[in-house]
């Protein structure tokens, strides 16, 4: 059974397709890359597997069941832009809003749900910043509180909506660290991703997207040249890309 | 003061605490305009109930103003959906047409009786003490403070209930759906409760006091706090300090309650902007002046450190000669070296300054820093 199954899912606005009869199946325990070029979709489908969209047609399967019945198993990461971080509250309330999915209604966090959400801040680097005005942060560690929100969740399976956007590159790294620690803990993460470069470096599973699923699995079999000039439609030089990759993918002594 | 001035306060006070609770919610949302929507294009809705009752007084005139205030929203949102208009742009075009649709029906077939344009948009709290709700002979006290506390206290129960959904809901609508917390259920729940209370306070106060009533005290508290509940807690406080002062206002200019309230409101508001601590004009421009002067005390440090021990020291770090190298005016220049002596930064011996080991410390800082 895969960790989550997407058939014919469907969206469309005002009759538009947006995305177009997907099919995914995303293994257990794999850091699976979303990507494609801007508007293709990538964000929607999050939306759409998760139920913040309404699909046109389709299913998604979470452990083989509806995802409405396997809430608490699912994290979501949504892109830093979608929040106002002028919002009056501090990271340690933020971060303990990742537990109220398991709360339920009314019910309020209680002194161990926030040792709990300084547990999670310690592990993205920011304990000292449990009690920091939201608004003092920088874009990568209102990327790391995003973060800690999802892991104090501890969920099975994580959605992550650009979770590299706009941070320096100490902060992609202990970001890529933590994916490959939740990997480990067999965790599966599926991450919309930009930058074409790292993804045979971070991801062991892709899928292309553009509308239509161009194609999805392993990093090694599907993120190919061919694939990635369907996907973008020549617009971008993967050549180089390419080449770098098959470069580094040569032993040595070959060269 | 005589009772009917205690009831008048006390009804103004009722109306304040009861719209600024979900009027803090419309400042979060970013929607504070849709209180102006709101409280105007109710009007429909209570004369289509008063139609239908036919009493002033009906609970029904409220349920009436509450649909009506949903629809507002929904017609707002659905013709911000089609993005052929944005959202400020729907809510211009939304309650003029209603509320002018109210007032037509009141010109056209209720003119004889007391539902008047005037009230609707200022309404008269003196009034207040005179119409009564007695309950089998027994006198309850004015009709307004007893509607008007009944919706603070519906407003104030929902929000303690349902405080943490609200505030995930407004914070990360995204997330609050994939926990599967409903944010558009509470959304609508949140803009019926607008309604109402906007219905039962402008029976008192007017449309206009409505919305100053609603937006004022949270925006104030909104830029005194980084604590939601408490800015919660401080729009109450501001909304009754409102209510109390605008009401002797009124009385000691001898003008409408309503408008003495909005004014405060303002004035109030005008007061927070200028000294809130951190984000207040005044705040801002000391901590530009503060910054300008220790900027220019450290650029003084650098200097002087610079050509400390060299050859030049004796022609570069003289005082006279700061105005040509560093382009300082010479009264500011005299100001810098004051300040920076004065901050043991910096002696000065024979028209020559020496930095202090604070001061060569600053200036290593500053550049490490660079």
């Amino acid at each position: 059974m895969n960790a989550v199954d997407v058939r014919d899912l469907t969206v469309a606005y005002h009759e538009k397709p947006v995305l177009w009869d997907i099919d995914l199946e995303v293994p257990h325990g794999v850091l699976m890359a979303v990507v494609g070029p801007n508007g293709a979709g990538k964000t929607t489908l999050i939306k759409a597997i998760l139920g913040l969209i309404k699909p046109a047609a389709g299913e998604v399967l979470v452990d083989g069941e509806p995802y409405h019945r396997q809430r608490d198993r699912v994290a979501y990461v949504p892109q830093r832009g979608s929040v106002d971080w002028d919002f009056p509250t501090n990271v340690l309330d933020v971060v303990t809003m990742g537990l109220y999915g398991r709360l339920g209604w009314i019910r309020r966090p209680k002194q161990e749900h926030r040792a709990l959400a300084l547990e999670a801040l310690r592990k993205v680097d920011m304990e000292s910043f449990a009690k920091r005005q939201i608004s003092q942060l920088s874009g990568g560690q209102q990327q790391r509180v995003f973060l800690a929100r999802a892991l104090v969740q501890d969920a099975d399976v994580y959605f992550m909506d650009e979770p590299f956007q706009g941070v320096d590159a100490v902060t992609e790294r202990s970001i890529i660290e933590l994916l490959r620690a939740l990997r480990s803990a067999g965790k599966t993460v599926v991450v919309v991703h930009h930058d074409l470069q790292t993804v045979p470096e971070y991801f062991d599973q892709v899928l292309l997207l553009n509308v239509r699923r161009i194609a999805s699995g392993p990093v090694d079999e599907v993120f190919t040249e061919e694939n990635l000039r369907t996907t973008y439609g020549g617009r971008i030089g993967f050549m180089s890309l390419v080449r770098e990759r098959s470069r580094a993918a040569t032993p040595e002594a070959e060269r | 003061m005589t009772p009917e001035q205690i009831e008048i306060q006390l009804v103004a006070c009722a109306v304040a605490a009861a719209c600024a609770l979900p009027g803090a919610f419309l400042i979060l949302r970013k929607m504070a305009m849709m209180s102006d929507a709101i409280s105007h294009a109710i009007l429909p809705g209570i004369v289509v109930a008063f139609f239908l009752v036919g009493e002033l007084h009906s609970p029904w005139l409220i349920v009436g103003a509450a649909i009506a205030g949903l629809a507002t929203v929904v017609l707002v949102e659905s013709i911000s959906a089609t993005r052929l208009v944005k959202e400020d742009a729907a809510i211009g075009l939304v309650f003029p047409v209603l509320f002018s649709v109210g007032v037509l029906l009141i010109a056209r077939y209720a003119g004889d009786i007391h539902l008047d344009t005037d009230a609707v948009l200022t309404g008269e709290l003196a009034f207040a003490p005179f119409d009564r709700l007695t309950v089998g002979g027994v006198d309850l006290g004015p009709k307004a403070l007893v509607t008007m506390l009944a919706i603070g206290v519906a407003n104030l129960v929902f929000i303690l209930s349902f405080y943490k959904e609200l505030k995930l809901a407004t914070f990360d609508a995204g997330l609050a759906a994939s926990l599967g917390f409903m944010p558009a259920a509470l959304h609508y729940i949140l803009m019926g409760l607008v309604s109402v209370t906007a219905v039962g306070a402008f029976d008192a106060v007017g449309s206009i006091l409505v919305v100053a009533l609603m937006i004022g005290p949270p925006a104030c508290a909104y830029l005194l706090t980084d604590r939601m509940a408490l800015m919660m807690v401080l729009s109450v406080g501001f909304g009754l300090l409102a209510a109390i002062s605008g009401y002797w206002v009124a009385h000691w200019l001898d003008a409408s309650i309503a408008g003495c309230m909005a004014t405060v409101v303002g004035v109030v508001f005008l007061i927070v902007v200028a000294l809130a601590p951190d984000r207040g004009l005044v705040s801002i421009l000391r901590r530009q002046t503060r910054q300008r002067w220790a900027f220019a005390e450290k650029m003084l440090t650098i200097h002087l450190r610079q050509h400390e021990g060299l050859p030049e020291e004796s022609r570069e770090n003289r005082s006279a000669h700061l105005q040509e190298h560093l382009r300082w005016q010479a009264d500011f220049a005299v100001d810098v070296v004051q300040r920076a002596v004065e901050d043991g930064f910096v002696v000065e011996r024979g028209g020559f300054l020496f930095l202090t080991d604070a001061g060569r410390a600053l200036a290593s800082e500053a550049v490490v820093d660079a």
